[in-house]
This record gives C-alpha cells, structure tokens and sequence, in this order.
C-alpha cells in the first residue's frame, strides 16, 4: 500500500489560487458558452495510435509492479494496443503545469485542478456518448460541478473520497456523533480528558473543517460552504481552532505517522483517511471510523482529456477503461477511495463486498468536496478570505497564536 | 639558438592544441575553471538572487496574487508576532543544538585524534559515519519509534525505575510535552542525533593538527593539563569547531522534516518556507523566510572571524 501513500501525503498541497488570467478567462469562457455551442469535440473513437500519455495521481494507475495484483494497464494495453505512459504528478499544481506544457492525452484532476484546466482550455470537452459505459457512472457524479460546466462534460469522474473521524473503539464503544470530540475540550467516554489524546489536520485547508463544524453549530454565523468564509465567519473558525490548540499536542501531516501514534503514542481520535483506517483494521488495532452528523471534507477526482491530445482514439478507449467495474474497484481497494460506478461495490475481490461502504460510498451527501478558496466567492457577496491567508493563519494557529 | 628554445610546431591536433594551451595559460585557466565557476554562478549564485529579488515583491492581500513592484512589506510581515516565533523558536533550537553537538564531540574527537591509532581508528570512522550510511528519513523515523509513548527507551526508563524523573522533564513547561516524541526535547534529541556527525569530523580533522610539540613546550613551561587546553588546544582547534558548528547550526535551521515527523507541529523555518511557496502560493514571504537563515549565518560568520576562531587557518 506504500505507494498509494505518495498521492495520499501530498493532496493537501495541491491547493493553490487562480490567477485573475485564469478567472477571467473562466468569466469568458461561461460568457461565451452561452451564445456558442460547445467548443468541439470528438464525434467518432478510430484506430488506436499505439499509445496515450497520462498525468496521474502516484497509485492511480497501476500496472502491477509494486503488487502484482494490482494491475489494471497490462490488459488494456493488450486489448487495445495503446501503450499507456504515465506521469506521476505531487500536486495540483503540478498537474496543471504538465498539461498546459502539453505532450499528455489525460489528466486525473482534482477538484482544484479541474476548474482551472477547463478555464484556461487545457481540456476537452468529452462526447459521452463515445463512452458506452458513461451510463454505468455515479448518477451524482455524472454532471459534478467540478467537471461540467454549463452542461458540457469535460472529464469522467474516477475516484472520490472523503476525510473521516478515525477513533479508537476501546475507548469510543459506540461511534461519536459528533467532531466535537477533537474540536472541544471534554471528557471521553473513558472517563479522562481529551487534552493530549485527539489530532487534527497538519493544512491550512484544514480551517474547512472547522467552518463545517461551525456551520452546523453556530447556524447564526450563516455559513452556506466551508470553502467561502466571509471575514466574520473566518474568524469564528480561527477562535475554535484556537482553542482546539489547546487539547491538540500533535497535528498529523504523514498517513504512517499518525498511524504510528494511534498505535504508540495513545492518540484515540482524529480527522483521516479510510486509507489510514483501513491499515490500521487490518493490523488489528482497536479502530474504526465515521462521518459525524456535521459531514465532512473530501476529494473528487476527474479523468480528463487535453485539448490537443495527440492521442485521442486511445484517450478515448482508456476512458472507456477506467470506468469499468474492475478497475474502480481494484483502485478503491489499493487507494482507500469510493468508485466512480456503484456496480465496482460488489463481487470485487481485493475490494470486499463492504469496501465501498468502509471507504464512505453512503456519505456523499455529507462530504464538502475541496476547493481552492478565492476571494470573489459565490456565496458572500463582500468577498471572501483567499487561500494565502488561511495558511499563515494557520501557521499562526499552529504555532499558538 | 631561439630555435632551439622553442621547438617547431608538432603533428597532430592533439599535440597542436596542448602546444596552443601551453602557449596561452590565461585561456587554458579559463577553460579549465570557466564551466565549474559558470554553474556556480548561474545555478547557484543566480537562483540564490532570484530568490533575492521575490522577497521584494509582495503578496496583493485582496486577490492574493504576487504583486510585481518593489516593496518592503513582505520583509515587515516577516516581524508579526506568529512569524517571529518561527525565527527565534529555530534560532535557539539551532543554538542549543549546535552547543550539544560541540560539547559531546569534543571528547570524541578528541580521543579519536590524539589516542586511537590503527584498527580504533578505523572503528571511529565507521562508527561516526555509520548513520549517514542509512536514509535520513529512516533514522527520523525510527527516532520517532524509539521516543514513543510506548517505545523502547520509555520501556527502559520503567524499567530502571525512572518513569517520576520522565514525568517531571516533560512537565517542565514549554519544552515538555505528553511524550518524548511529543515535545521540543524530543525535536532537539533527534537534530542532536543527526547533525553530531558534521560536527565530531571537522573537530576531529582540527585536532589532529595540533602538534605535539606545542602541548609538549606548554608543558614543559609549566601550563597544566587545564591551561594546556585553554590556550593552546582550544584555539588551534576552534576553526574546526566552528566549521562543525556552521553545519550543525545551518542544517537545523533549514530542516523542515524531522520538526513534522517529531515534535508538537509548531513550525520552524524550513517548514514556514515549505508551506508558503507550496500551495499558498505567497513566494514573496516564502523568499524573504530563507533569506532570514543566510542573514542568520552570515552574522555567525561575522562573530566567529572578530572572535579569531579563522585566525590559525
């Protein structure tokens, strides 16, 4: 599972802003699509060329060699002819980087990433119905605001997952309801304080919780989207965060490091990832996960295809690829996410028939899927606070300020 | 009799361009230092002030994209409260750091250049260099294991019946924590771990050129093994002390790893620098946070040159 880690550690970095180019050029591009039809796309998959270039996610696409039964490129390469190269990208950033550079046929975006890909016209938009299984896609994810914009689909959803409370069932013998456990100081059900025993969220994009949190208790702060925070409800978010300083000794930033202190150091509770959890399960420890009644944070995922792809019948046919039940399947499984096509739940051997349901697949609705937070927002007409200064708020939280 | 002197062209290209050379010395110099010194400057030196030049720019607070004109701003935010803890808390961690790895390597090297001779020798070299053989990330890491809550030294330390003593380091305030691997001590024990090496070598490499001779005559003047010491072996070997503790004191400065891996998430400076340039995209202050380190060391620099610690090079 080491290598799913990369892709996993890095994610909260890939936040970053849109350039006012990008913005207006987005401004444009929703202007323009509404008087011309959508920029053109493919109406007909030919040949393969031989091969197709793909930016991913490390341990997103895997052809076998870190776990041989982790392989889903060796028959599609022998099935359609396409050699799939790929390049492994860290961040966000990175992702945009490659694709507006070009030389890739495909990109798996991230809910940041996607938007600005779309505005700048990096990406394509795609015929779906050159993709027969599109039908077999996730009804709610089919027309996700982070890939289609005015109707026009502009990738296939791959993944998604969301950020989970992770606890300790010795000491949680029924599961919290709420993530005031790791926001408030109190008593666990043990009996003992929780000062020094739960973790949050070492990133900035962590503020996020706190506004969700925040947006179910203090519903007079009128938080409509954790994501566009107007000053009055950043601040509130920055006091609870605060004061969660107080209980909170570590921050966890590493997957394997806060693995390691839920089983060394007596942490009992803290924000993660099903990937943690589901290592932790299968080491046996005493530990289980859920999505409190506040919802929580999350990730979406986004194959999409570049704009001068040099390569667009292969595109076409590893898109098709992707979504089939097998390959959303194994990857949940290897990644610790939720497939983009519901039928990949069941009769999945590295899955499990409850992996979709481990990995969150029934909380979709709870889930605040990231983005990166800009200035001109929809919801707070004054604006709201930008990325940049959540970080070194953050900083300053961290360093108990 | 100037024929003779200087011999007839020879055969050959080869022989023809090492006559040209040999002729020319300023252009066989050049040729021989320019691409060297080209990289130095363009690679290093030039992104070092590219570096330079962002911290004069700033960030625009409303959209929060870099603003292109020179201002001093950014190096004004560089002194709100939250930002100057990451400067003094990495300073003094850097000093108290640098300050243990000089006082425990002295011995060592110490022994190493003046007792061990043949197969210890050896030994010493392998012992000190040992951990460098191994990843940085593994060490951190299996520090991190060794200084758990439930790891093996608190094991020991339960053992030998020392738990009170434990309890009552950790409570000391600021610097405690609720474990070992959970506090600025445990921080500090890790750098102290992984530096010691950069400085036992350059101690051990100055005290081997001290010579005899000058213990001998202070002996022979009366000095004791106190005074011998204090005026003679420390100043010969104090260049090779500050040479370690330039690297001891620069490389805790810039580590931005073992602080997340050990310690309680507060940020020194390479993780301020890391986090800032990475996805909050504020270069200008990420710029102007290096720019603190050099600052930092070229003082030390400074201090250690009036000090004399450079005078017996």
């Amino acid at each position: 599972m080491a290598s799913a880690l990369p892709a996993a550690g890095t994610r909260d970095r890939g936040f970053t802003k849109m350039s006012k180019a990008l913005r207006i050029a987005a401004a444009t591009l929703a202007a323009s699509s509404l008087a011309m039809p959508a920029l053109a796309q493919m109406d007909a998959v030919g040949e393969g060329e031989g091969q197709v270039d793909i930016v991913a996610w490390a341990g997103y696409i895997e052809r076998g060699e870190t776990d041989k039964n982790f392989d889903w490129v060796t028959d599609f390469e022998a099935k359609t002819g396409c050699k799939v190269n790929v390049k492994t990208a860290a961040t966000s950033d990175e992702m945009v980087a490659l694709m507006n550079e070009g030389g890739f046929d495909l990109v798996t975006a991230s809910g940041d990433a996607s938007l600005r890909l779309i505005a700048g016209k990096t990406v394509q938009p795609v015929n779906t119905s050159l993709i027969p299984s599109w039908g077999t896609v996730d009804e709610r994810l089919q027309s996700a605001p982070w890939h289609t914009v005015d109707g026009v689909h502009y990738g296939v959803p791959y993944q998604w997952g969301s950020n989970v409370l992770m606890y300790n069932t010795d000491v949680f013998k029924e599961a919290p309801t709420s993530w005031n456990v790791v926001f408030e100081a109190m008593d666990l059900p043990d009996g003992k304080p929780n000062a020094g025993r739960v973790q949050a969220f070492d990133g900035p994009i962590y503020i996020a919780d706190a506004a969700l949190f925040l947006k179910a208790h203090k519903p007079e702060l009128g938080i409509k989207d954790p994501y566009e925070l107007n000053e009055e409800q950043y601040k509130a978010a920055l006091d609870l965060l605060r004061q969660q300083r107080q209980i909170v000794s570590r921050y966890w930033h590493d997957a394997f490091v806060q693995m390691d202190d839920f089983k060394n150091e007596g942490f009992v509770a803290s924000s993660s990832w099903p990937f943690q959890v589901n290592i932790l399960q299968s080491e046996d420890q005493p530990i289980a996960s859920t999505i409190p009644s506040e919802g929580a944070t999350g990730w979406a995922d986004t194959t999409m295809m570049h704009a001068n792809a040099a390569h667009p019948n292969c595109a076409y046919m590893w898109l098709e690829h992707s979504i089939n039940p097998k390959l959303q399947g194994d990857l949940a499984a290897w990644f610790g996410s939720v497939p983009a096509v519901l039928a990949a739940c069941k009769g999945n051997a590295l899955l499990g028939d409850e992996g979709c349901a481990t990995n969150g697949e029934g909380d979709f609705d709870k889930i605040a899927f990231w983005r990166t937070p800009v200035s001109q927002c929809a919801s707070n007409a004054d604006g709201c606070v930008p990325y940049y200064r959540w970080v070194s708020d953050y900083i300053a939280i961290l360093g108990g300020r | 009799m100037v024929a003779t002197d200087i011999p007839a062209p020879r055969d050959g290209m080869l022989r023809r361009i090492s006559d040209a050379l040999m002729r020319r010395p300023r252009l066989f110099l050049f040729l021989l230092l320019g691409p060297p010194l080209l990289w130095l400057g363009i690679v290093y030196v030039g992104s070092l002030i590219a570096l330079l030049a962002q911290s004069f720019f700033s960030i625009d607070e409303f959209t929060g994209l870099v603003k292109y004109e020179f201002t001093l701003k950014t190096y004004g935010e560089l002194f709100r409260p939250a930002n100057l803890d990451i400067i003094i808390r990495s300073v003094l961690m850097a000093a108290a750091v640098t300050l243990t790895a000089a006082l425990i390597a002295f011995p060592i090297a110490y022994y190493a250049a003046r007792y061990a001779r043949g197969r210890w020798k050896a030994l010493f070299y392998i012992a000190v260099t040992l951990p460098l053989w191994s990843s940085y990330l593994v060490r951190v890491y299996a520090w991190k294991l060794i200084l758990a809550k439930e790891g093996i030294l608190n094991w020991f330390i339960a053992k030998a019946g020392l738990t009170p003593v434990l309890d009552l380091v950790l409570s000391i305030p600021v610097i405690g924590g609720p474990s070992l691997s959970i506090s600025y001590i445990g921080t500090y024990l890790v750098f102290v771990y992984l530096w010691l090496p950069y400085m036992i070598l350059p101690t051990q490499a100055a005290l081997e050129r001290v010579p005899n001779s000058l213990i001998e005559a202070s002996a022979d003047l009366g000095g004791g093994p106190g005074r011998t010491f204090r005026s003679v072996i420390l100043p010969l070997a104090l260049p090779g002390v500050i040479a370690g503790s330039i690297f001891t004191f620069a490389l805790t400065l810039g580590d931005y790893i073992t602080p997340q891996i050990v310690g309680i998430s507060t940020l020194f400076l390479g993780q301020a620098v890391y986090t800032l340039q990475g996805t909050a995209g504020n270069i200008p202050l990420a710029a102007a946070f290096s720019v603190v380190p050099i600052l930092i060391i070229a003082v030390y620099l400074t201090v250690a040159r009036r000090l004399g610690a450079f005078d017996a090079l």
